[in-house]
């Protein structure tokens, strides 16, 4: 789960994080007021969304008036935002954030990520902060300093101390930055993150190291104990026909093919998403049903399968194990009723008798399928004779 | 032989009261396994499926001398069920459980280093369906009877796929020794290199099939080792073609991040290590014989 750059800003500033004074404004007035509260001369409106490269796409703005700040938020706010990372469809600006703008000298990149090989926490720290880690690790790979954290023990201080000195901080400087490396890993640990980013993290000419941007991604497997940070999760951020089936606690991610796809288990989804491919289609979607698939389950994943317009078949794959076929066959039986698509299903595993007999004396016309690549090409058929006959 | 478990292991359920535990540790039963009980904390004395149930798992090893179990705790539990696990000195723990939170593996994983490689335990998922010993005894959820037992190991990240892959086996009278699954988290309490190093050394195993997906190192990490270490042919396939960058398709392990995450680059990388890689999902069962007649 992702959150906004200002929500990450608050919880890193409370693990001792220094940041820019700040605040978050849901209309252009607010973000006046915002900037009158914090004082000062300059200020930065950034706009609000789920995605980095911002600054490229006019979602940061250096503002000297109130009246710029106010035609800053009003031209960002509402609007559908794209940059490098959002896709065509850009992200809806529904709030921006009005900072206090820091002059800088230095940009430094600092990460921290899970890295599964190690199976640790990864602290990545260059010299060439602003560009994106990928552009540095392309361009600039010299200069990335990393070290690993030992989960018994936490990152400690001569570790941040090993990363500050080989940034080529001055001493005043190395002391703040190793509070903020302890501070981001802290936050990291604590929130169960799987991303803390602050990129850039500047040094100003004063000596002080401040986190100019900020980014954090959490665990969902972990969202469970951290109630705090499910209640920042902003649905406007994410496609809706997945925000409904996290909320149905469905797996479903959206694509642009034509043929719905309904399947227990994530790999066997995704195998068979391949297959539709293979066999000349395009899925329209990956949906793991999940095990427990009963018939209130089958409904819903076919309601959220149809809500894409797009779909011209639906394909439900179901290799029984914990379910049975013929449970899920009744399920399917039942919101086959009065599908507008043609539906093929492939039934496996446990109870496969039971479950096609029940498909076949529905009296509905469901095209039936006894392996994976037969599965595949009837859908792909079937979606190619619905769609010239439209 | 077989891997890991077959109808001598002692085998307990953590978790064992719970009504989806209760209802796998009967398939499990019925198919052979010798499970002598199992761990409800606050249970402990009590009779269930006509086995006893004990608090602790210190108190299950000490009194049935169990050797491996099942665990089915809930996510927020897990971890810790885990590390109990080892420190009761179970060899083997195979963790059903979908929801693990990333960080605690982490520290199980860190806490597992406690203990003189000998005798460490071996943690099999989180995330998965388990194991099976074709025709001997299974610890996990699937259904037995789409294994022919025979000389084929299987170790895969996804269960529904694992299931494909052994009954499209059956259907060419192709049978399986072991089938691992290994679970689709991002960390996971052992990888497709340490089954495939057991399988190498298991004689009745022949050939093995290695089931991956998008995300994360181990496919190719795998693959170099049985290049460099195996003698017996290596059937890969990779899911996950269409998978779009930077989205979790299902697993929370499922997701193209980095360099080498995609599926053609896993498949291209498989290939160039000489494994036989099967083209599609369909293909697994005659991907495997074809490989096999190589052999013959």
């Amino acid at each position: 789960m992702d959150i906004h750059e200002y929500q990450a800003k608050e919880l890193l500033h409370r693990f001792g994080v220094p940041i820019p004074r700040g605040g978050a404004a849901y209309s252009s007035d607010q973000a006046v007021y915002v900037a009158t509260e914090l004082g000062g001369w300059h200020w930065a409106v950034k706009a609000q969304i789920h995605s980095g490269a911002r600054g490229k796409a006019g979602g940061v703005k250096l503002c000297r008036t109130y009246h710029e700040v106010a035609e800053a938020a009003k031209a960002m706010l509402g609007t559908c935002m794209v940059t490098a990372q959002t896709g065509p469809a850009g992200k809806m600006v529904s709030r921006v954030y009005v900072e206090m703008a820091e002059p800088f000298e230095r940009e430094i990149y600092l990460g921290f990520v899970l890295d599964r090989k190690a199976e640790r926490i990864r602290v990545i720290a260059s010299g060439a902060g602003g560009m994106e880690i990928e552009e540095i690790a392309h361009a600039r790979p010299e200069t990335i300093l990393q070290v690993e954290v030992e989960p018994a023990v936490g990152l400690l201080p001569f570790q941040a101390r090993q990363i500050a000195f080989g940034l080529g901080l001055n001493l005043k400087q190395v002391s703040q930055a190793v509070a903020t490396m302890l501070g981001c890993y802290r936050a990291f640990r604590d929130l169960d993150a799987t991303m803390v980013e602050i990129n850039p993290l500047v040094v100003t000419k004063d000596d002080r190291v401040i986190a100019l941007d900020a980014k954090m991604s959490f665990d969902d497997n972990a969202i469970f104990r951290r109630a705090e940070i499910a209640e920042m999760r902003d649905v406007t951020q994410e496609d809706p026909r997945e925000a409904q089936a996290n909320q149905l606690g469905l797996n479903y991610v959206g694509l642009d093919g034509d043929i719905g796809c309904i399947i227990n288990g994530a790999g066997l989804a995704m195998a068979t998403m391949d297959m539709i491919k293979y066999a000349g289609g395009e899925p329209a979607n990956f949906l793991d049903v999940g095990g427990g698939a009963s018939p209130e389950r089958v409904k819903q994943a076919f309601d959220l399968v149809l809500s894409d317009k797009g779909v011209r078949a639906i394909l439900v794959n179901i290799f029984a194990g914990i379910n049975r076929c013929d449970w899920v066959a009744q399920g399917v039986v039942q919101a086959a009723r009065d599908l507008r698509v043609p539906l093929i299903v492939r039934l496996a595993g446990t109870n496969v008798e039971e479950g096609q007999r029940i498909v076949r004396e529905s009296g509905l016309a469901i095209i039936t399928a006894e392996t994976l690549a037969e599965a595949a090409h009837r859908a792909v058929a079937a979606a190619r004779a619905h769609r010239e006959a439209a | 032989m077989s891997i890991l478990i077959d109808q001598t292991t002692r085998v307990i359920v953590q978790g064992f009261t719970g009504d989806k535990a209760s209802f796998h540790a009967k398939e499990m039963i019925a198919y052979g396994t010798n499970l002598v009980g199992g761990v409800t904390p606050g249970k402990g004395g009590q009779r269930h499926l006509d086995r006893p149930v004990f608090n602790t798992v210190k108190d299950a090893v000490e009194t049935t001398g169990a050797e491996a179990s099942l665990a089915f705790v809930p996510p927020a539990f897990a971890a810790d069920a885990l590390m109990e696990a080892a420190d009761a000195g179970l060899r083997l723990v195979c963790v059903i459980t979908d929801g693990i939170p990333a960080q605690d593996m982490m520290r199980v994983k860190r806490y597992l280093k406690r203990y003189a490689r000998e005798r460490r335990t071996t943690i099999v998922g989180p995330n998965c369906a388990g194991i099976i010993s074709a025709g001997r005894a299974m610890l996990g959820i699937m259904p037995g009877h789409i294994y022919l037992p025979g000389n084929v190991g299987i170790v895969s990240r996804s269960g529904t796929l694992g299931y494909e892959a052994a009954a499209q086996m059956k259907a060419l009278g192709i049978g399986v020794s072991t089938s691992v699954g290994i679970g689709g988290d991002p960390i996971n309490g052992s990888s497709f290199l340490d089954h495939l190093a057991r399988f190498e050394e298991d004689p009745e195993t022949h050939a093995v099939v290695m089931i991956g997906e998008i995300g994360g190192p181990q496919e190719a990490e795998a693959a170099q080792w049985a290049k460099e270490n195996m003698r017996k042919p290596v059937i890969g396939y990779v899911a996950g073609l269409t998978a779009p960058k930077g989205r979790r398709m299902g697993h929370a392990g499922a997701i193209i991040s980095a360099v080498g995450d995609t599926a053609a680059e896993k498949s291209e990388i498989m290939r160039s290590y000489g494994l036989h890689v099967a083209p599609s999902a369909a293909e697994l069962g005659t991907t495997v014989a074809q490989a096999l007649a190589l052999v013959a």
